[in-house]
């Protein structure tokens, strides 16, 4: 079977398309390419899904945790503390031993023990937990001056959010954020390791590299293909934050030197 | 008193609550949450002095060496802590066993990887095949131990690096007026600033590893979230003394408190750390206490 046969068989496995059966024995390089290459629908599936909805939901619990109102404050700060204080891999557990038991009950929650719905589901609540507070510390971090302006030009509410929060926020907010896009799409590996089953097979990047290292008992070769994988990932969400920084700055005098990747390691 | 467990179908209500909180797997569960304990005090050194190491290559000044120390905190960046993990543990298990073949079996010959197989000779086997059963655990807590140490010495390492950075340049130079060579400068003067500047990121570091300790439960041990999968699945009276349902959801609820607790306790305890570590120092942090005590004392 030659690289391009593999590549139609196996490109969108992990949708349910093409070959039914994995490759048992003979493994090649391409197969192992392509299937964890398949995997990785999944994980930028996830990724953009809980980055873009949970951006929404980040915004106006940031708002609320930043809010005079005890009764806005303090459920957001739990919300907060709750998904920035527990591991990701038990909240995935435990939303998927959740999400089973009210299957038995209710039918609604049927597509919930699946991970397309369900690990999203957990993916966005964690990412806007963590993003929240980066945009809460953006929040206070707004320069005075800027706010003071604001009300002397007679902008209020909805406009004045529009026009001068929301835009200075982001931008001050936005290195911290590119690094939390980086964890998320990174923390996508931990779905079908956590609970989730990965039905008839279609599982993520990570799925396959540990189904070729369990069968071929050579971890040398799938998982520095899944790291090349999402070290693409990781250049390509840099480049994309690259742009939305000059957009955001483009009003800034030399916006080429303004925005500075000030990479960390951790979250 | 702990009620009589000899027969627990006659139990009702919290008897037999106590009873079966306390079976020999329950105890089981208990002890795993001193192997989470255990891994957390052991990790933490080790990875430090990885990270210190590291952090020590990436600043050299012989090109080759800086690059393998830059490249080691580079690489953890792009990919994800668990493919690390999965990756280490068996790739450290299949390095070890490999030179013990080599060494103990010399005349073998023939390659290691065959097809789907890593074959070795019977005397490099790790752990020997007639080992007790506690070395078998001990050394796959091992494997584990210096698999985390590997992946969160490299986040050390960033934060240390940094650190070293952070250090007035000034300072040096002073060092260096006073005549001090390069190594003294660097013991003296560098190391001992530097903990200030760094103890932020490892803070966070600390924080980091705690959130990633149930991962242990991929590389093979059987820590809490092994132990809660096996207790919480439902148990029909033919195999238990305790038939229950699908209890899993509330074990990883009472996981979800611990680490909630374990968390906010490291935060307030780094939080006292840091005011002491700030005290007098010429940074924003130590000037921000100095001025509350003038405040406090006018």
């Amino acid at each position: 079977m030659s690289c391009w046969d593999t590549l139609g068989a196996y490109a969108l496995r992990s949708l349910g398309y093409g070959e039914r059966a994995l490759p048992t024995t003979d493994f090649t390089l391409c197969q192992q390419a392509t299937l964890i290459g398949s995997g990785m629908i999944w994980n930028l599936y996830f990724g953009a899904v809980a980055l873009g909805a949970g951006f929404v939901l980040a915004v106006a619990v940031a708002l609320a945790r930043t809010s005079d109102s005890p009764w806005l404050r303090r459920p957001a700060g739990w919300f907060i503390f709750l998904f920035r204080g527990s591991p990701l891999f038990i909240q995935f557990f435990f939303a998927y031993f959740l999400f089973l038991s009210l299957k038995g009950r209710f039918d609604w929650a049927d597509p919930l023990t699946s991970a397309w719905l369900g690990a999203t589901l957990v993916l966005f609540l964690n990412t806007a937990g963590y993003s929240a507070e980066i945009f809460r510390g953006a929040l206070q971090a707004i320069p005075r001056g800027d706010l003071e302006a604001a009300d002397a030009y007679g902008l209020t509410g909805w406009t004045k959010f529009r026009r001068i929060t929301f835009p200075t926020m982001l931008r001050l907010a936005w290195p911290a954020y590119t690094n939390e896009a980086i964890f998320l799409f990174h923390a996508t590996a931990l779905v079908f390791v956590s609970g989730f089953p990965a039905i008839q097979q279609k599982g993520d990047a990570l799925y396959y590299a540990q189904y070729f290292a369990d069968k071929t008992f050579n971890p040398f070769v799938p998982y520095p293909i899944l790291a090349g994988y999402f070290i693409l990932v990781t250049l390509s969400i840099v480049g994309l934050f690259w742009l939305g920084s000059q957009r955001l700055n483009r009003h800034l005098p030399s916006p080429s030197g303004r925005w500075r990747a000030k990479f960390q390691v951790i979250r | 008193m702990l009620p009589d467990c000899s027969d627990p179908s006659a139990l009702s209500g919290l008897s037999w609550l106590a009873c079966y909180l306390t079976t020999g797997k329950h105890l089981n569960f208990y002890g795993s949450f001193g192997t989470v304990l255990l891994l957390l005090l052991v990790t933490a050194p080790v990875a430090l002095a990885l990270g210190f190491g590291g952090a020590m290559l990436a600043r050299s000044r012989v090109a080759p060496l800086s690059w393998i120390g830059r490249a080691y905190i580079a690489v953890v960046r792009g990919v994800p802590d668990i493919v690390f993990f999965l990756f280490f543990v068996i790739a450290l298990d299949q390095g070890l066993e490999y030179l013990r073949h080599r060494i103990k079996c010399p005349d073998w010959d023939g390659p290691v990887y065959r097809g789907s197989d890593f074959v070795v000779c019977d005397a490099a086997k790790l752990p020997l095949s007639n080992a007790p059963q506690w070395f078998h655990e001990a050394y796959g807590f091992a494997l584990a131990v210096l698999t985390f140490a590997i992946v969160f010495g490299a986040f050390a390492a960033s934060v240390l690096f940094g650190a070293m950075k952070a250090v007035p340049r000034a300072q040096m130079e002073t060092a260096e007026a006073y005549g001090m060579t390069h190594a003294q400068a660097f013991w003296r003067v560098l190391v001992p600033q530097m903990w200030v500047y760094a103890l932020p990121g490892l803070s966070n570091l600390w924080l980091v590893l705690v959130k990633a300790s149930p991962l242990l439960f991929l590389l093979g041990v059987e820590d809490i979230v092994y132990w809660a999968r096996d207790l919480g699945g439902s148990k029909t009276p033919q195999f238990t003394d305790y038939p229950h349902g699908d209890w899993r959801m509330w074990y990883f609820l009472f996981l979800l408190c611990f680490y909630l607790a374990f968390t906010r306790l490291s935060e307030i305890a780094l939080d006292r750390l840091m005011r002491r570590l700030t005290h007098g120092q010429a940074i924003a942090g130590g000037e921000a206490q100095r001025k509350a005590a003038l405040g406090g004392a006018a």
